[in-house]
């Protein structure tokens, strides 16, 4: 019977289907579940644990409602962390976007040594933040440190380089640059490669200047390249922890902490569990806002080229 | 290229390797000379002295944190393999708007800064039983590895022609069979950058051991080395050895697969 026939083959094809869903619900659990239990719920539980003055291990604590918000306007130490961690983010993303893009339009040139020269720029991509910040320390130290040493050998007098908060700050926005700048030029290198040689070779005919060159055909081209480097620096530098923790600790006093290390601080040396998560979810918040702020900006640069 | 740019290219490269490896070369130099020898870092030692790296091993109980975070890495590394790939296939292939829901819920977990959510993940943990246990901190290191995974996977499924996806439906496959026979072989390429990209990441990580592993027993070399820097404040020799001695493994491995760092870096970081 030509009815039953079709209906059967509904039913099989329905069944296929709903093998095919439930496949597919197999495929996307684990991920589901692993974000789901350790972030989803902890980026819950931070909002309520930020209503509360818990301290971190007892039984014990009461609903306080919005005073750690309103306590985090007004904390000197919480405006000092957030405007390092600007520095550090939008300062790194800045310093090493230019400084990566030169290493690439450098190194996109063939000359004696290059391979050599670029695996040392981007070797200390490689090594841990942490451990990176202590290597320095054996520079920066103020006896026997290293750039000391040169200072007396040009007469100039020691300088506490870490004891000063302007010129700590920098230094960690110099330091954790100069480390990963080769990440930046690797991506810019790549990015540089998918750009024809003719396009250079026409502008070059029309008699039009290295400069606008640069402008016109090489940073819109780039702009794949500019988007993914803004984007991982921004992620990075609003975050930076490990570098800190090796070489200041957020020190002196509180002038180099950025928000991750205050966290750390409010949760481990204070015991301030419910100031340290509202932390949290303002950092969680600044860096959603810049990264997707920036993000659509850059999108709309692209676009319109 | 003019005569003079041919000239000077190859002395601006030396001078940016030398600035680059510096601070490294001063930690070595550190590391290598006796305690008694007061000349300069930046003058290398002209004799063998190898005790603060002995000391580093000993004290610093380095061999046990090199032994302990190998295991957190090969065993984050594989879930991120494993998990990364097959949730990746179907993202790649089915375009539906669940699927793009489901992609920016992946992105936006990229954006999650590990130490917003430290204190409500702790005291998760710390429930659950789990802080100090291997499980725990793999189950966290995956997952926060996990969202960059899946897109270094996706991007490189949708470069494999649909073809043999086809065939294989055809022939009554349903989308595990597909990824399992069909996709997951021609992976190695993007296998290999994921392996390197989050496996470094791993090795390389302080603020989850941090928190999560406690003992001594259990400690990962990024927390051996910061502990041993503030137990030995004064024996400068023995702490940059043991920095130094952390940088030794990802140095071999970056010099001996530099291609496949580089372009592990940059697939998928452009299109």
């Amino acid at each position: 019977m030509p009815s039953d026939a079709r209906s059967g083959r509904r039913a099989g094809l329905n069944r296929s289907r709903l093998v095919s869903r439930l496949q597919l619900a197999a495929m996307y659990a684990p991920a589901m579940l692993l974000f789901g239990a350790f972030v989803f719920y902890p980026l819950l539980s931070g909002v309520q644990i930020s209503f509360t003055d818990w301290n971190g291990y007892s039984q014990h604590y009461s609903f306080i409602g919005l005073d750690h918000y309103r306590k985090l306007f007004r904390d000197p130490n919480i405006r000092t962390a957030f405007v390092n961690t600007l520095i550090y983010g939008i300062g790194s993303t800045i310093v090493q976007n230019v400084w990566g893009l030169a290493y690439a339009m450098l190194f996109n040139r063939k000359f004696a040594g290059r391979t050599v020269a670029r695996a040392a720029v981007y070797l200390p991509v490689m090594i841990s933040g942490l451990i990176m910040g202590y290597i320095w320390y054996f520079m920066l130290q103020y006896s026997g440190g290293a750039l000391n040493d040169a200072m007396a050998a040009f007469g100039l007098a020691p300088v506490d380089w870490l004891a000063d908060q302007r010129r700590a700050v920098s230094l960690i926005l110099f330091i954790t640059s100069i480390q990963y700048v080769g990440q930046a030029m690797v991506i810019y290198l790549a990015g540089l490669q998918t750009i024809p040689r003719m396009y250079y070779e026409a502008a070059e005919m029309d008699g039009v200047r290295a400069w606008s060159r640069f402008r016109r055909i090489t940073l819109p081209l780039l702009a794949p390249a500019i988007i993914t480097n803004v984007t991982l620096k921004l992620i990075g530098g609003l975050q930076l922890f490990d570098l800190i923790m090796a070489l200041t600790s957020g020190g002196p006093g509180f002038s180099t902490h950025s928000f991750s290390t205050m966290i750390n601080y409010l949760y481990f040396v204070s015991q301030n569990a419910g100031y340290s998560a509202t932390l949290g979810i303002a950092l969680f918040l600044s860096i959603m806002t810049i990264t997707v702020v920036v993000n659509r900006y850059l999108y709309r640069k692209e676009v319109e080229y | 290229m003019s005569r003079t740019w041919k000239i000077m290219l190859p002395l601006v490269g030396a001078l940016l390797a030398v600035i680059h490896l510096l601070p490294i070369y001063v930690a070595l130099s550190v590391a290598l000379k006796r305690p008694t020898d007061l000349t300069s870092r930046w003058q290398f030692p002209n004799y063998l002295y190898f005790d603060h790296f002995k000391n580093a091993f000993l004290d610093g109980e380095l061999l046990r944190a090199f032994g302990n975070t190998l295991v957190l890495t090969v065993s984050t590394a594989i879930l991120l393999v494993a998990i990364g790939s097959m949730t990746a296939y179907p993202l790649a292939r089915i375009r539906s708007r669940l699927n793009r829901v489901w992609m920016n819920v992946i992105l936006g977990v990229m954006m999650v800064p590990t130490l917003s959510i430290i204190v409500p993940l702790y005291s998760m943990m710390n429930r659950l039983n789990a802080i100090n246990t291997y499980w725990g901190i793999v189950l966290i290191l995956t997952t926060y590895n996990l969202p960059l995974s899946i897109f270094l996977y996706a991007n490189f499924i949708r470069t494999i022609p649909r073809e043999l996806d086809e065939a294989a439906k055809v022939d009554g496959c349903g989308h595990f069979g597909l990824f399992y026979r069909i996709v997951l072989p021609q992976l190695a390429p993007v296998t290999a950058a994921v392996l390197i990209l989050k496996g470094l990441k791993v090795w390389n990580d302080y603020e989850f051991p941090l928190y999560f592993l406690q003992k001594p027993r259990n400690q990962t070399i990024t927390l051996a080395i910061s502990r041993f820097f503030s137990d030995t404040s004064f024996d400068f020799g023995s702490a940059s050895a043991a920095a130094v001695l952390a940088v030794v493994p990802v140095t071999v491995l970056f010099l001996a697969l530099q291609k496949y760092f580089v372009s592990g870096l940059t697939d998928g970081a452009i299109k």
